[in-house]
């Protein structure tokens, strides 16, 4: 565990970067540090590694006095990411990786190797091998210093703002697979960025730090959206943190229909048993959505698919959130939400009644659960 | 007689091609002088541009330095060394190197400066040493431009290296200068295509340099 134990930064010229900050960084998950600029997110994350010494307080690595080691020893136990990758452009991709390896002593080969596996890791064709980061778009570059971070599998990772200069796309991208990295690797990483949703995304734990370097508030993203600490972090979260929120409702319990989903070569008999329902969802023969129909415009056997209402956006159940359900019944003028299985095929659908009940459903439990643990609270303190 | 039959006639005498006096001699004694004096403006030049641009202080100093260097004239400087020093290598060798020394300083003081912040700011982050972050990181960006300060550096050396023979040394420059004093003018114009060539070459050798020195990485349009 990483503790920031009232830690201060002050500039000679008196402006303060951070002030007295406490943060126990847990280990194996990613706690991210966001704010607008100016609230000492960058400043904290250097101190960590040491590139900025504290004025007042302290940071512990595993109850140890950072300062107790050598600095650059301490230095290459933990993976560095910034911002534009900071790649060196007169080496290769290879040996960019390879950087901290070949600084710990390991052979060349050995080094080399063991990059080639991370650009795997990373999601980086080893073709690139050989190429100088100028060949490189700004996605892969920041891969490849994803990659360099990683070279020497340290426990810890530090990264500032390291997706923020790529565009939206390639961000979203970069996100899952680090996302994807963490579910395999399980460092404790560290994460800067001034996107609340990029840190509500990634975050295990998110730390809000407002201008002047003080925290606002420390707390799981999903308690962050429910209860902001007060109206700094509320404005900071944004005028749709309960849109945001259902993000963490899982959609495995709505109650899916499947009688208003018929295929495209529906028979009459078929199209008639359905009539009671106010849409129809209209499949290919291999069961994808095509799009909706008022029942009586639907002719048996030869329907006129060029006239079907737009579906939205198919959500999976158990993988998708409450958002993705709510979104997709939102778009569509009928008001349903489609739900598809991993290969696309519709399984059932939604309206927008059931998807709003399974959200006051959520609502309460977590309040329940709330209840829950403040009653266990009590009873620990009373006992 | 025009410049060309002045250069033909100097080259097709056999005369001209050995001896104490003869083409390879002066030749090789204008190429050693003006190592000489490469060397020591580097020996001088690289590590305080290095040092001073990967800590970013004295830039200002520096400048000053370099303009008074720049505005001395040399062979001003030559004949004061001579009357102060006499004979040798040595009043020849000063005002060259402070010839060159500016060039180098400032060149490479500017390449490292202007080297991208965020690889080196990566490469500490990652528990690089400093004298690692200066020779891996920095030099190898700012190569291409230490390369022509020190090549700009170089040219002058040849070109000016002709003042040795005034204070009786040899080199190219006896061609011209005894040439002149003789009033043999195929011999000023032989001496002077020489320095010249051996000017050219030099370019060339530079050119050959950064082709062998610098990372594809860093090259890429140029």
């Amino acid at each position: 565990m990483i503790r920031i134990d009232s830690v201060t930064k002050r500039y000679p010229d008196g402006t303060v970067a951070v002030d007295r900050l406490s943060l126990d960084i847990p280990d194996r998950a990613i706690t991210v540090l966001v704010g607008p600029s100016g609230c000492g997110k960058t400043t904290t994350l250097r101190m960590i590694n040491r590139m900025v010494e504290p004025s007042e307080g302290g940071i512990l690595l595993d109850g140890k006095d950072i300062r107790q080691q050598p600095v650059n020893t301490l230095r290459r136990s933990m993976g560095y990411v910034i911002q534009n990758a900071g790649l060196f452009q007169h080496r290769t991709i290879l040996d960019n990786i390879a950087t901290v390896p070949r600084l710990l002593g390991r052979p060349k080969q050995q080094a080399r190797a063991r990059a080639a596996e991370l650009m795997e890791r990373v999601g980086l064709d080893t073709a690139l091998a050989k190429r100088y980061p100028y060949q490189l778009s700004g996605g892969q570059q920041q891969r490849v210093g994803v990659a360099r971070a990683l070279a020497a599998d340290p426990p810890v990772l530090l990264m500032d703002e390291p997706f923020s200069a790529v565009d939206p796309v390639v961000r979203k991208g970069l996100q899952d697979e680090l996302l994807r990295i963490q579910s395999e690797l399980g460092k404790t990483i560290v994460f800067v960025t001034h996107d609340i949703d990029e840190a509500i995304k990634l975050g295990t734990m998110v730390a809000v730090l407002r201008t002047g370097g003080r925290l606002a508030q420390f707390a799981p993203p999903a308690e962050l959206l429910s209860a902001p600490a007060d109206p700094f972090v509320e404005d900071f979260l944004g005028a749709d943190r309960g849109i945001r929120r259902l993000s963490f409702f899982p959609t495995t319990e709505l109650e899916l229909q499947t009688a208003p989903v018929v295929a495209v070569d529906a028979g009459a008999e078929q199209l008639a048993s359905r009539a009671g329902a106010p849409y129809l969802l209209v499949t290919d023969l291999d069961g994808r959505p095509l799009g909706w129909s008022e029942p009586d415009r639907l002719t048996a056997g030869a329907v006129d698919t060029d006239r079907l209402l737009p579906y939205g956006r198919p959500f999976v159940p158990g993988t998708d959130s409450l958002r993705t359900a709510l979104d997709g019944a939102v778009l569509s003028p009928t008001g349903w939400a489609v739900a598809v299985d991993g290969e696309g095929r519709a399984v059932g659908v939604v309206s927008q009644q059931v998807i709003g009940e399974a959200i006051r459903t959520a609502h309460s439990r977590v309040a329940e659960q709330a209840a829950e643990h403040a009653a266990g609270q009590a009873e620990v303190k009373a006992g | 007689m025009n410049v060309l039959d002045f250069a033909h006639a100097f080259f097709s005498d056999t005369a001209h091609w050995h001896g104490y006096d003869g083409i390879p001699t002066r030749f090789a004694e204008h190429v050693r002088y003006s190592l000489e004096a490469l060397l020591i403006a580097a020996a001088i030049g690289l590590p305080v541009g290095l040092l001073t641009g990967h800590y970013g202080r004295g830039g200002n100093t520096l400048a000053l330095l370099a303009t008074a260097g720049r505005a001395l004239p040399s062979f001003g400087l030559l004949v004061l060394m001579f009357i102060w020093i006499g004979f040798g290598l040595l009043p020849v060798m000063i005002p060259l190197v402070v010839l060159a020394v500016p060039p180098i300083l400032v060149t490479t003081y500017e390449a490292i400066r202007s080297v991208d912040p965020s690889p080196v700011d990566a490469a500490r982050g990652m528990g690089m040493p400093e004298t690692r972050v200066l020779l891996q990181v920095e030099v190898p960006v700012a190569l291409p431009l230490i390369l022509s300060g020190l090549r700009t550096a170089a040219i002058q050396i040849v070109s000016t290296a002709t003042i040795a023979a005034y204070v009786s040394l040899g080199g190219l420059g006896r061609y011209i200068i005894d040439g002149l004093y003789q009033k043999d003018y195929e011999k000023v114009v032989g001496g002077a295509t020489l320095v010249a060539g051996l000017a050219l070459v030099t370019l060339a050798i530079f050119w050959a340099a950064a082709r062998l020195t610098v990372s594809p990485g860093v090259r890429r349009g140029t």
